[in-house]
């Protein structure tokens, strides 16, 4: 009987704060809450990306709305899982502008499921921020579209600019066949005479591959090749550098900014050694100097996520951090959802710090980013260290 | 020149070897059953995941290594207890697709249990490359080799000395026959998925501290494991072997000496070409229906 007394108790109490709960929600629901549509690859083979994006997006959304909200209106996240398949993200970008009706769509967390929703977002006219990698993205400037992480294009400049320095200028390529990987490779192509770099090899591998010893065997047996640059993304780079110091290749390895986590490490294990890539200032938060005007947030980013999530930060959760917050601070600045009033705030982003630099966006640079985003890191006993520029 | 053609050799045979073991698998259950197993792929993911996170326990390598291939065992069994045993009445093909949905709910369960990125195994005598006449070779690759060749044996004194392994092979040669002569299918067909199972397991813990392990990498290794079974011929275990060292060994070849971006496609071209003359793969029975 004590028993149920007590129980009856704890369920009145519970009613009470209940409805107290409900109360002081009243204000706030009157006002409809801000609707931040995502689509993410949070499954699939660019899970690792998808992954941090959406615990990302979650976890900053809980913590605006913590704070009161943005415009005095709560923030609600509509997310599905694309799985990395732009068919899908094609259909859910459908579903979350005429069924969820969002006023924001960020992600696509590859190049091909974003290029999938460009026409859908461009036709409905609705703010889109991407969290994909390519250049194709934002050039030719598209008036709805948007994106937080540097470009491959970019990740092919800084590694030239720093084989220039180290005066290296026959580079042999080894690319997956992912669209990162193609994308990559196309944009090193492009811009190396800019910078005086021969291609001398270029190799590919499949998605799936298991082995890269017979390509790499060839660029090994290829005259003049003075450095190697793997355009690649996934499980393969790790492959590609454990293979490369198999064969016993004694120049000098790049990777790009794609593998730039904690995870290509400790795959790759000793063989990362001496291992170059650029990345953002995220993944080197406490090597960065104190004076690095980046420091503070990619410290507290990185802080919040591990805090959290008991896992190391990736640059990809970063990126869904800057759009997140170049987007907020739109709606903020527009005082309102309007969809056009917010599309022209976030191409005013001036100045804006985020985990991936500095971001002056306009009319037209849809990204915003300069090489000053990108650090050359170099892996040395199992870790990031700065490369001095 | 030499150094070359070598590694290219060896890198063939390494991931030939792990085809191999996969195409053993997809024999062992087809020939008791008819079946082809799509969720052999899987067992391999379920051998290299399982390994990891027992190794993540606090485990020594090799007690490991046989937790995980218990583990694939075990769950080949239930596979075969629960799903495909249950219906073995129905059309093969019903069958089929029932390995299908299994294959695609195993790799679900294991986003669950276990996580989406890519791990890595430590190899079992070290990174340090052997150098072999200008090519080089990881003791991994060499343990991929010697442990096949050891399964192997085991697999031929299993299937010619012991009782079970010889109402195995009676059973794929007449199934009608063996139930009439008191082998019990049923049994036979459970032994089958526990074997291809562990064999699956065997390869996924061999070749992850080589190319990693995530949870799907089933999908890739069943489907060349399947093009190699297919090539050597379906059901036969000679071929299956020979099939999976002629596939990897056409891929880094093609991949070597022709072209990196079609190596896939000269590999299954020429797959193509051998089933145009010899339609029941290289060492497959040539069946005649009879009327």
């Amino acid at each position: 009987m004590q028993l149920f007394k007590s129980a009856r108790a704890a369920l009145y109490a519970a009613g009470t704060v209940f409805a107290g709960a409900l109360v002081a929600a009243a204000p706030a629901q009157a006002q409809e809450p801000i609707r931040i549509g995502a689509f993410l690859a949070v499954t699939g083979p660019a899970a690792f990306l998808g992954d941090p994006e959406q615990k990302t997006l979650e976890m900053y959304i809980e913590r605006l709305n913590a704070a009161g909200g943005v415009i005095g209106r709560k923030l609600q996240l509509v997310s599905y899982d694309s799985g990395g398949d732009a068919e899908k993200a094609r259909t859910f970008t459908k579903r979350l502008i005429e069924q969820d009706k969002v006023d924001l769509i960020i992600g696509g967390t590859s190049t091909g499921e974003t290029m999938a929703a460009v026409p859908l977002v461009e036709q409905a006219q609705i703010p889109f921020i991407s969290l994909a990698g390519a250049v194709v993205i934002v050039e030719p400037v598209k008036k709805w579209v948007f994106k937080t992480p540097h470009t491959d294009r970019m990740a092919c400049e800084k590694i030239f600019t720093d084989l220039n320095h180290r005066k290296l200028n026959k580079l042999a390529l080894i690319s997956g066949a992912g669209g990162f990987d193609r994308s990559m490779r196309a944009e090193c192509l492009k811009v190396a005479p800019k910078y005086g770099i021969e291609i001398v090899a270029d190799e590919s591998y499949g998605a799936a591959d298991t082995d890269m010893t017979a390509q790499l065997t060839k660029i090994k047996g290829t005259a003049g090749v003075q450095a190697v640059l793997n355009c690649g993304f996934g499980q393969g780079p790790a492959i590609v550098t454990k293979n490369y110091r198999q064969l016993g290749i004694t120049q000098p390895l790049y990777q790009s900014h794609g593998v730039a986590s904690k995870e290509f490490i400790k795959l790759a294990g000793g063989a990362a050694e001496g291992v170059r890539l650029p990345a953002a200032a995220l993944l080197v938060a406490d090597i960065l100097p104190a004076n690095d005007p980046q420091k503070p947030v990619v410290t507290a980013y990185s802080h919040d996520y591990t805090a959290r999530y008991k896992s190391d930060v990736s640059t990809f959760g970063g990126h869904a951090y800057d759009a997140l917050m170049i987007a907020t601070e739109a709606i903020k600045r527009a005082g309102s959802t309007d969809k056009a009033k917010v599309r022209d705030e976030i191409e005013k982003t001036k100045g804006f710090m985020g985990t991936g630099g500095a971001f002056n966006m306009s009319p037209t640079e849809h990204m915003g980013l300069d090489l000053t985003a990108f650090r050359m890191l170099e892996v040395r006993n199992g870790n990031w260290t700065l490369v001095k520029d | 020149m030499s150094g070359e053609w070598l590694q290219f050799l060896a890198g063939g045979l390494t991931i030939g070897a792990i085809y191999a073991l996969v195409a053993l698998g997809f024999s062992i259950i087809y020939n008791a059953s008819h079946v082809i197993n799509f969720a052999q792929g899987e067992f391999v993911m379920i051998g290299g995941m399982s390994a990891v996170s027992f190794i993540g326990t606090g485990l020594p390598m090799p007690l490991a290594i046989v937790g995980a291939v218990v583990a694939a065992g075990a769950v080949g069994l239930l596979l075969e207890w629960l799903a495909v045993g249950r219906a073995r009445k129905a059309d093969v093909v019903t069958l089929i697709i029932i390995t299908i949905g299994a294959s695609i709910f195993l790799r679900g369960l294991a986003q669950l249990i276990w996580d989406k990125s890519i791990h890595a195994l430590p190899a079992l005598s070290g990174d340090h490359p052997i150098a072999l006449f200008g090519a080089t070779v990881l003791p991994q690759s060499l343990w991929v080799l010697g442990v096949t060749v050891v399964v192997v044996i085991i697999l031929s004194w299993f299937f010619n000395r012991t009782l079970l392994g010889k109402a195995m092979l009676a059973t794929s040669y007449n199934r009608l026959a063996a139930q009439l002569v008191g082998i019990e299918v049923r049994q036979v067909l459970l032994a089958s998925f526990g074997l291809a199972a562990a064999l699956g397991a065997i390869a996924g813990v061999l070749i992850a501290p080589i190319t990693f392990t995530s949870y799907d990498i089933g999908i890739m290794l069943g489907l060349k494991g399947f093009a190699a079974a297919i090539l050597g011929g379906l059901g036969s275990f000679p071929g299956a072997i020979l099939g999976g060292l002629l596939l990897g060994l056409l891929e880094n070849l093609g991949a070597g000496y022709v072209s990196s971006a079609y190596k896939d496609v000269i590999a299954f071209a020429l797959i193509l070409a051998v089933l145009f003359i010899r339609p029941d793969g290289i060492l497959g029975a040539r069946k005649s229906d009879r009327v």
